[in-house]
């Protein structure tokens, strides 16, 4: 173990040197995980927009934070298609075999994710400028929406990381993302939760999407965050822990 | 001194209710060339899954250069490499990137030189830079064997290393297990070719229906074929046909 274990930050290195190259070679995959965020934020602005009251004068600011989670999802479904493939070409058994420190080959898989969605999410950012979106937010708040959609990311690819490692097709290993691209939905990431009837309301105000988006939405506009900042928080932090528990526990249970 | 790479002894293994390995008995000399054969699904790359710590025993006693697998495997890694039956390369970077990614892996201080030295040994310097998925298979099952060299282990373990390729191919597969050899690296192969088994081995062993069932050099395992009718010709009989006996003799019992 001692032997090993000094060597996590070079075999991580090592890990996120291969990540980085599969991320660099594969720009396709950016284009797909922003196209559809992209393509929601046109039709809704352009299209849905004029009748939707959502009471602010820019459609865009109130659009963008929800657009973002979406993208964060849809890209978290490559990290579980690419750990899928890894399972299945062998890579895994070569790692394992080899004296390094195991769990650099998910946080590999992991710091990838990070890294590709902030590139989306980034894209997505340009394009919501060119649209419109400003933002009179200091330093400070920027980077707090950094942390909480870098906590989200993490949060949603430890659980994508489950399916990765246990899917047995590569459509069962990005099916995971489908209920978590229409999250932001029953939210109030693109109208108002009170124009929804009861009981839709009721969930949509208490799903964690509802309080990320209202929370990334008060930074970007200098508005009190209040709870909302809060319960992102926990609701990121909840759902990472539980995740990584529960997919490191399988890890090792099929790493033997 | 310890002069024995691999001892396994009463080894057992099974998948759920399937009982694959049913107490497995076999050593390994060190330095040596070691066939594992067996025909589809007789359980040798179960064998290698767990001499190389992929995979758990149910019981026995399995050592690998000293060893316990089950309580020491950072131990056993340290000093093994295994090819498995799929070549384990990474498809999007280059043969290049994949040998430096391996020697970083396995913490060694010249990963450019030794990359550089592999890619020459194994004829992949015009391939180095093109990515994997472009290879051909033969390429890239040379480039997942020279990625197992990378460190120079004491014992490498190969899964059918020739399973997939054309003769010329596999030639050079077997001049490089047998360079190997000469240079005092312990070889575990398997294999469902008896010519294979045949060209290179030292000891041969026989898994069949979850037991070794024979186990020696090749003239010992012809002794044990039973004696041809010469008539006209004379008739050595091929490693095939000893293979062939001995799995009808245990089919009798
Ligand atoms: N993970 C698994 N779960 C269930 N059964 C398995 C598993 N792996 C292997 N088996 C079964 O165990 C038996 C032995 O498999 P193994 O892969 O060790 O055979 P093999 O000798 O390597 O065969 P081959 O020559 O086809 O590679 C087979 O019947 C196989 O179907
Ligand atoms: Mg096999």
């Amino acid at each position: 173990m001692e032997a090993t274990k000094r060597h996590f930050f070079s075999d991580m290195g090592a890990m996120l040197g291969r990540s980085m190259r599969h991320i660099t070679r594969s720009m396709d995959t950016i284009i797909t995980v922003t196209i559809i965020p992209i393509a929601m934020m046109l039709l809704f602005v352009y299209v849905f927009g004029g009748a939707i009251q959502a009471g602010t004068d820019n459609y865009v600011n109130y659009l963008l934070p929800g657009i973002m989670l979406m993208a964060i999802a849809s890209g978290t479904a490559y990290t579980a298609f690419r750990l899928f493939l890894d399972m299945q070409r062998g890579i895994f058994e070569r790692f394992h075999s080899m004296p390094i420190e195991r769990s650099t080959v998910l946080w590999g898989h992991v710091l990838t994710s990070l890294v590709s969605n902030t590139i989306s999410v980034v894209v997505i950012l340009l394009v919501a400028l060119i649209m419109g979106f400003r933002s009179s937010a200091g330093v400070l708040s920027w980077l707090t929406v950094a942390g909480i959609l870098a906590l989200f990311t993490l949060a949603l690819t430890w659980i994508a990381v489950i399916p990765g490692l246990t899917a047995k097709s590569v459509d069962g290993a990005s099916a995971f993302s489908y209920p978590l691209l229409f999250l932001p939905f029953i939210s109030s990431a693109f109208v108002p939760t009170e124009s929804m009837p009861p009981i839709v309301r009721a969930f949509a105000e208490n799903q964690p999407v509802t309080s990320i988006v209202e929370a990334i939405r008060a930074l970007l506009s200098s508005q009190p965050v209040g709870n909302n900042l809060w319960i992102a928080l926990v609701w990121c932090l909840g759902i990472h822990l539980v995740a990584y528990v529960f997919a490191m526990w399988i890890y090792r249970h099929k790493a033997a | 001194m310890q002069n024995k790479a691999i001892q396994v002894k009463g080894l057992q293994k099974s998948y759920k209710k399937l009982h694959v390995l049913k107490g497995v008995y076999f050593e390994v000399e060190k330095g040596s060339i070691f066939a594992l054969l067996g025909s589809n699904g007789a359980g040798k790359t179960t064998i290698i899954k767990i001499l190389t710590t992929l995979l758990k025993q149910d019981s026995g006693v399995t050592t690998v250069n000293g060893f316990d697998v089950t309580s020491k495997p950072d131990n056993v890694r340290q000093s093994i490499s295994l090819t498995g039956q799929f070549a384990a390369v990474d498809e999007i970077l280059t043969g290049r990137e994949n040998l430096i990614m391996i020697a970083k892996l396995r913490h060694l201080t010249n990963p450019r030189q030794i990359a550089d030295n592999l890619l020459k040994r194994f004829g992949l310097i015009d391939a180095a830079d093109r990515r994997v998925s472009t290879y051909s298979g033969g390429m890239r099952r040379r480039l997942d064997l020279a990625m197992s060299l990378v460190g120079k282990p004491q014992l490498i373990f190969l899964d059918e290393p020739t399973t997939g390729l054309d003769p010329e191919a596999r030639i050079e597969v077997w001049k490089i297990v047998k360079e190997l050899a000469d240079n005092g690296t312990t070889v575990f192969l398997t294999t469902q070719y008896l010519e294979e088994a045949e060209q290179l081995a030292d000891r041969i062993a026989i898994l069949h229906e979850g037991r070794i069932i024979a186990n020696g050099t090749l003239a010992e395992l012809k002794k044990l074929f039973p004696p041809v009718k010469v008539e006209y010709i004379e008739k050595q009989p091929t490693l095939e046909e000893i293979f062939l006996a001995i799995i009808g003799k245990e089919e009798e019992k």
